[in-house]
């Protein structure tokens, strides 16, 4: 059996960029394992600009993007294996993989970083009434047929949903002349960046249609049309609000979900709000070595934060292979949620273990305007910042330092919530 | 004398914007909450730009499609115009990120450029 020090299970943004961090601080031995034929993962696919604006302050293309992340790699001389698929991780860290050329082979791994990212919902997740004709794609898909095969999947078009593929693929099927409908959102807001809605939608025109759903698809073979309806406060469709699209495509951008089938599989604690790993501030799971970044630990919306996440992955990897071990945890505190906020990333801290800084990421459970976002250490209200509005659509973020918690010796949980004005 | 309406898209809020506008002169933004807002709202309305992607296809490579951008931004009323002139054009392997597929896109004087390698197959 082979021996690295750290594998590396995706060969995205988030496993590109643990990958330059863990070399950077110290680590020989490191293996990317990636099933793709090619490195950079989603970004591949995403041609549009809008990168890169945090990490290189340029605004980069995706593939521009990757390829710097994969530019480094290469420099760097760290190893990386493609078309590999990780078939099981066993608790003990042995990771069994398979390809073309080595077959089925097992690697033990002193350290794991689960860079995996996600999938999209599918139409089986969304109970949508009627037959299941041809010309039903997750916008994804519907991506990667035009951007990287070349085909044009339909030229009337309705999408589902307002997540930022969703609005990319308007845009981008408008350009490849397809006629974009109408986009129809479940909610009452955007699951979408505005930038995206105002140059994707507005720009040509697409009307966004809130508070509304597919209640019906038309055609036997091919898609022959959609009726979309009006839904109530509780996502339940309004009789009398139907009204007929006709179109030979519907796209989905309904969601994304973390694709942790080889976590669980290995016993790693999964928070069932993110769907992603639980983990500490060394973005560690419950197993000791076993380390989660990027959207396999929960979706984000910006590459550049998966990318920094990924870094702090990496160099934490780094360390546990070095000091054989993270140790001493005693004193966790535990970070808990409250009114306004769905999870948080990391769920733990110890003090003792983070670095000078420690970034703690949420999002909120709806659109709030003129709020607070409070912090309480006990019961001391330690961070209350004014926001002008925070919606579910956009990650939001606290910084913590290591000064102020040791401050606070014998402090046993960090509330997070929303406050009203 | 006549208002124009637009989202500002510096920040989520999402600023409804109102302009007051005589010919091609902005006389007046309202509805912003800060600075930005305002000149957002000036340049959208007098020269809006954008960077366009789209991609062209490929002869000889290991893929069919290379992915490809506008230099720099150009005029929004000539985006479906390039998008247009991009129809057709084929790239020959190899390509590599920043080679010029195109250099004087639908008259704007910008250049097609690749936004990804393609190597030959």
């Amino acid at each position: 059996m082979e021996n690295y020090d750290i594998v590396i299970i995706g060969g995205g943004p988030a496993g590109l960029a643990a990958a330059v961090s863990a070399r950077e601080n110290g680590i020989s031995r490191i293996v990317i394992l990636e099933r793709d034929k090619e490195l950079g993962g989603i970004l591949n696919q995403c041609i549009h600009n809008g990168f890169g604006l945090h990490t290189f302050k340029e605004e980069l293309t995706g593939p521009e993007y990757a390829g710097r992340f994969i530019d480094q790699v290469k420099t760097l001389g760290i190893e990386y294996r493609l078309n590999t698929m990780v078939m099981e991780i066993s608790h003990e860290k042995v990771v069994t993989a398979m390809n073309r050329e080595d077959g089925l082979f097992k690697i033990q791994a002193e350290a794991v970083i689960l860079a995996m990212g996600c999938r999209e919902r599918p139409r089986g997740a969304l109970n949508i009434p009627g037959y299941r004709p041809a010309g039903i794609f997750s916008a994804g898909t519907a991506q990667r047929l035009v951007n990287m095969e070349g085909y044009l999947p339909g030229r009337e078009v309705v999408i589902l949903g307002s997540g930022d593929i969703g609005l990319i693929m308007a845009r981008r099927m408008t350009l490849e002349g397809a006629k974009v409908k109408v986009v129809a959102e479940l909610m009452p807001y955007s699951g979408g960046l505005k930038r995206n809605i105002v140059q994707c939608l507005d720009d040509y025109g697409i009307p966004l249609k809130l508070s509304h759903t597919v209640v019906d698809i038309k055609g036997k073979e091919r898609l022959e049309g959609v009726t979309l309806a009006e839904v109530d406060g509780r996502g339940k469709p309004i009789p009398g609000t139907e009204e007929f699209y006709s179109c030979d495509t519907l796209l989905l951008s309904v969601g994304l979900i973390p694709e942790n089938e080889l976590s669980s599989g290995m016993g790693v604690e999964l928070n069932p709000v993110t769907s992603g790993p639980r983990v500490n501030e060394s973005l560690e799971t419950n197993l000791e070595g076993v380390f989660a970044c990027g959207n396999v630990l929960h979706v984000h919306d910006l590459v550049d934060f998966v990318s920094e996440e990924a870094k702090a992955a990496g160099k934490n990897a780094a360390d546990y292979v070095q000091e054989s071990g993270t140790g001493g945890r005693d004193s966790v505190i535990r970070i808990t949620t409250g009114e306004g906020v769905r999870y948080t990333v990391p769920e733990t801290v110890c003090a003792a273990c983070m670095d000078d800084r420690l970034t703690v990421r949420f999002r909120v459970a709806d659109v709030y305007k003129n709020c607070y976002v409070s912090v309480y250490f006990d019961k001391d209200r330690m961070i209350h910042r004014k926001k002008a509005v925070a919606a579910p659509g956009e990650m939001e973020e606290i910084v913590l330092t290591k000064e102020q918690l040791l401050k606070y010796p014998g402090l046993e949980t960090i509330h997070v919530k929303i406050e009203e004005a | 004398m006549e208002e124009k309406n637009l989202i500002c898209i510096n920040c989520p809020l999402g600023c409804m914007l109102t302009v007051k506008m005589e010919k091609d002169r902005i006389l007046g933004v309202s509805g912003n909450t800060c600075k930005r807002g305002e000149a957002y709202a000036q340049k959208e309305l007098t020269n809006p730009t954008r960077i366009v992607t789209s991609t062209v296809k490929v002869s000889g490579g290991r893929d069919r499609m290379v992915s490809v951008k506008t230099k720099s931004d150009i005029p929004k009323g000539k985006v479906l115009e390039c998008v247009r002139a991009l129809k057709g054009i084929a790239a020959k392997a190899p390509v590599h990120i920043g080679d010029v597929i195109v250099c004087d896109v639908a008259g704007t004087g910008v250049e097609i450029v690749a936004t990804r390698d393609v190597e030959v197959l």
